[in-house]
Order: C-alpha cells, then structure tokens, then sequence
C-alpha cells in the first residue's frame, strides 16, 4: 500500500455543498490515506476553462488522477461508503 | 388585447439560415428561447442543429457554442463536413467553439447531493469567450443514461433553460423521439416555446425525410409537414405554400419541332421558360413528339437534358431512328444529355435532388422529364405535387422551358393526373387515339395554353419514318360534315 493519491476536487464557489465535500474529503483522506494523499481544489468559478479537461459536469465531483486509471467521484461524498468504492479503496459490495 | 397583439406580431426571429424553414416558421427560431428539435436516429436533427449555428456564424454574425453529447467533437466535424461544413475554420475564427461532454455511468461514482453547476460554467464560460448568441445542446438526454438522480437531472435542466431564456441565448436542444412523447424525457415539458419534429420514413422501401412544426408560441407558422432533403448543400425544406411566383416571363417563343403544332400554339410554339404537358394513354406518340422538341432545340444550339424514367437513353435514340429523328448526332456533339433513372430507386427528395444537380450541371436551355407519371408512383399526390412545383419553379427561375410527357392508363387516371399537376403547366397538348374503320387514328390538341391565342381544332396525325406528320386542317372533317 504505497500507492500515493492525487486527487482533485472541482467545485464552483463556496456552497454548501462544496464545503461539505471539501470536509467529508478530508476525513475520509485522513482516516484511510493518511500521509499520502494530494488534495488540488480547483474552483471553476475562478478557472472556468479548467473543466474541460476532467470532463466536468456536476458538482462537486472529485477526480482521482492518480493512481490510474482515473476515477470520478460526484456529490457531496457524504456516503463514505461509496466514496472508498469510488476511490478503490474498499472493493463493490456484489450486487444482487 | 389589442396590446397584446401587437406584441405576438414583435416576437423577434433568429433566422436559421436553412432554405424553406425560415419560410414555414415566418422567419426562423424565437430568439432568445429554447427550441426543441425531436427526431428519430438519422432524421437530421444534429445536421439541423448545426446548420442553425454556421449559418449563425457565417451569415448573421450570432456566433455559436456547439455542446455535445453524443460524438465527439472530431468526429462531429467529419460528419458535417461532407455536407460542406468547415467547423474548424469556424472555431479558429472565433465564430464557434465546440464543447464535448462524455458521462458514462460506468466511470462514475454518486456519493450524495449534486448539480450540474459544472455545465452551467462551461457554457457561460464558451457563450462569454466569443459573445455566442446561439446554443446547440447536442442530445442532453443522454445525461439520463449518464446521472442516477433524474430528479436532480430534471430540476438541473428546467434550470439551464431558464438560465438560458434569461441571457437572451437562442438554443436549439435536440432529442429522441419518445414512444409517446416527443422526447424519450419529455422535455417538451420544459421547452414550450417551439417544438420542430423531424421524421425519416420508409414507405414501400422508399425514404422520405419530413419535418413539421409542432408547436410555435406566439407565432403562425406552416403546420404541414413538409418534405426535406439533406445534400451537400446542407438542408433544404420544400414548403410549397412559400413559393414565390417571381420568375420572369420570357415573351420569346420556342417551337415545337412541328410547324403545324406551333401553328396551333398562336403560330409560333410555347413560350421560353413555361412548362408544356404532354399526355396521353400508351402508344399515343408522346415520346416521338418530346423527340421533335429536342431535335428543334439542339438544331438551334440549345443545349437540352433528357430525364428518362422508362427507358434507357440508347433505346430511346434506337426508336427515335425509327421514327426518323436524329437524336444521335446531338447526343455525340453534347448537346443532348440523357438521366437516366429508375424511379422506385429512391424517394422523390432524392430525385428531386438529382434533377437540381444534373440541371445545376448541364445548364440546359430545354428539360425533358419522360414520362413524369412514373415519378408520380413514388409518393403520394401532396408529395409529387410539391416536389413538382419545386421542380418547375427552380426550372423557370433559370429559364428553361420544360416538357413532361404524362401517361394515362385509363380516362379516369387520365383526370387524376391531370388535376394534380396541369395547374403548373402553362401549355397542355393531348394526344389520344380512336378507333374507326379497322384503324388507329392518332388525334392531339391543344387543351390549353396560357397567354396566346390557341387553336381549338383536333388535329389527326401520323407516326412514320419522319416522325410525327400532322395532317392538314380540314383533310377528315370534309369527308364527314362538311
């Protein structure tokens, strides 16, 4: 487990939703990941042009760009559980 | 009320651009609103879409954001550009910007509250880049496919069309066609301003592409549906009712290639730039007299293309021989070019495509369509009947004089084409044959001719090995009353 997380999380401005994402990040990068993750927040209110390149379209979203492949998160990532899913971190529950 | 009028007649249009719709919508889109563009797979609504915003660009200076969907923006380009297209020229000037979206729900994880903040910002960013006027939403429906959370998705879309009525953006949002809907979502629900369906049907293995207004808020508008063709050229919509009468009519007069025929025409044959109906049941001798016209018109160095929808052009050449006229040598100098086509090969929008083609080719002086009943068996009457006045207008505007032949199987359907198109013949010759006395005689007259003085006698005439022989006045009718 030495893999290092890069991640980026896309946001427009500080909405409450942001906010939330932004904390619920933390924790979750924090409990799980603990001293090796990057978080890159990137507020397209600011930077309108840099959501072309993740293929942005809802928001929050968080983009793991490493390691690869590249994953998309989208929400408020206030389902831990599917944000370690998402993340990898933790494998999909089978479905019925 | 009275205000209220004057503002509806106000409604400002954004032209499309696109020959014939702007006509059936009385002037294009409502600018600054949605319109929705529903279709099945292949109806043309992308290409509709996109004809919208070049022609935005190039014509109206509206430039335009393209927001896709479904292709990516590479290969959307490629697709267009056989249609004439050139979205990169329009991108590195500014006009345009080409914007891709990709949602796979495979790649996507949902894990708690979102919007679609992130297409607001690509879009106002693209629409403030180059003072974009115009937006195509290229098919946002497949977003369903993409998001979980429908609710989220349709409470994001109602929002982005507002957001989009707000800024004064005149959008076109295409979607699929629903089983009941017209959308598989049932945006029309959100979209109430103007609705445009486009339909691809295939009838007897032969296609037609029709596009109706549905819905136009505030607003008369054609509520037909009308028959459209996509060619290299882009769309082009046939709205008959739009036809402007504005030709020019020649006072120059054309023979007939028989003296005896322009005799009966005021002395001097049909009009340049009309049309002459030529018809008849089978055998009559249609064909032979459509031979002495072109045979008249290449003698006087006119050029002339022949549309043949029966035969091939080498039998027509072989039995004109017969009958003593030289196609051959026209044929071989180039003054006579033959299209030659089965008529079940395509939909009429296709033929009609053709003929402007080989005319836009040929540059001919004289058009010979033989027999155009058989061009009649493709579609129903309203469709050839528009197509015909298509054909004619588009002939007369460049001045051209046209002849159709038209057969008849029997009296009745002999009325029934006739009704159908001799409004837009300007000259109708009859040809008929009786039997007496153990023989076929061959008779024609001229049925009408607008703007001359005609004759109204039934002439006999004779097919030999010099063509048509007209006989002289009063040789038959002595021997009876006389």
């Amino acid at each position: 487990m030495t893999d290092s997380y890069a991640l980026k999380l896309y946001v427009a401005g500080r909405t409450p939703k942001a906010v939330r994402a932004f904390a619920n990040l933390r924790r979750i990068c924090d409990e799980h990941l603990e001293g090796r993750y990057s978080i890159e927040v990137i507020d397209l209110v600011e930077n309108p042009h840099l959501g072309r390149g993740d293929q942005i379209l809802a928001l929050p979203t968080l983009v793991r760009k490493l390691p690869t492949p590249i994953k998309k998160i989208i929400g408020d990532l206030s389902n831990t559980e599917r944000v370690l899913v998402g993340l990898e971190l933790r494998p999909r529950r089978p479905s019925m | 009320m009275a205000n209220q009028k004057l503002a509806r007649s106000e409604l400002q249009k954004a032209p499309t651009g696109i020959s014939g719709l702007d006509d059936i919508t009385n002037g294009g889109l409502p600018q600054g609103r949605p319109t929705l563009v529903s279709g099945g797979p292949g109806s043309g609504k992308t290409l509709l879409g996109v004809s919208f915003l070049v022609n935005g660009a190039q014509q109206y200076a509206e430039p335009g954001v393209l927001m896709t969907f479904e292709e990516n923006a590479a290969e959307l380009a490629q697709d267009v550009r056989s249609l004439g297209y050139d979205l990169d020229a329009l991108v590195a000037q500014k006009k345009l910007i080409v914007d891709y979206i990709h949602v796979d729900r495979s790649e996507i994880e949902e894990t708690g509250e979102y919007d679609l903040e992130g297409l607001f910002v690509r879009l106002d960013h693209a629409i403030n880049e180059i003072g974009a006027k115009r937006v195509m939403l290229d098919t946002i429906e497949t977003l369903f496919g993409g998001l979980q959370d429908t609710g989220v998705l349709r409470a994001e879309l109602r929002r982005l069309f507002r957001w989009m009525r707000d800024r004064g953006i005149t959008a076109v949002i295409t979607a699929e066609r629903g089983e009941k809907m017209f959308t598989r979502q049932g945006l029309e629900e959100y979209i109430t301003d103007a609705v445009i369906a486009l339909d691809h049907r295939v009838h007897d293995q032969i296609s037609t592409r029709r596009i109706r207004v549905v819905k136009y808020r505030g607003s008369t508008h054609g509520t037909n549906e009308y028959p459209f063709l996509i060619d290299r050229d882009g769309i082009t919509v046939l709205p008959v009712t739009s036809l402007l009468l504005e030709h020019e009519a020649p006072n120059e007069r054309v023979s007939s290639g028989l003296p005896a025929l322009d005799d009966m025409l005021g002395g001097k044959g049909y009009y340049r730039a009309s049309t002459v109906l030529l018809s008849g049941t089978a055998g009559t001798g249609k064909t032979t007299l459509a031979a002495h016209f072109v045979e008249a018109a290449c003698a006087r160095g006119e050029k002339c293309l022949y549309f043949l929808f029966e035969e091939s052009p080498q039998q027509l050449m072989r039995n004109m021989r017969a009958a003593g006229i030289d196609l051959q040598r026209w044929y071989e100098k180039g003054l006579l070019k033959f299209h030659a086509d089965r008529p079940n090969r395509h939909g009429l929008e296709t033929h009609l495509l053709e003929m402007h083609h080989a005319v836009e080719l040929q540059d001919p002086d004289v058009v010979v369509i033989d027999p155009i009943t058989n061009l009649m068996a493709v579609g129903t009457q309203t469709d050839v009947r528009a197509m015909l006045t298509r054909v004619i207008d588009y002939l007369k505007l460049r001045g051209v004089t046209a002849l159709f032949t038209s057969l008849a199987t029997t009296a009745q359907s002999l009325e029934a084409t006739e009704a159908m198109i001799s409004s837009l013949m300007d000259s109708w010759v009859l040809v008929a044959i009786t039997e007496e006395e153990r023989k076929r005689n061959r008779w024609l007259y001229v049925l009408k001719s607008r703007g001359m003085p005609h004759s109204n006698d039934v002439r006999a005439f004779e097919i030999g090995d010099r063509g048509v022989q007209i006989h002289p006045l009063g040789k038959r009718k002595k021997r009876k009353t006389r």
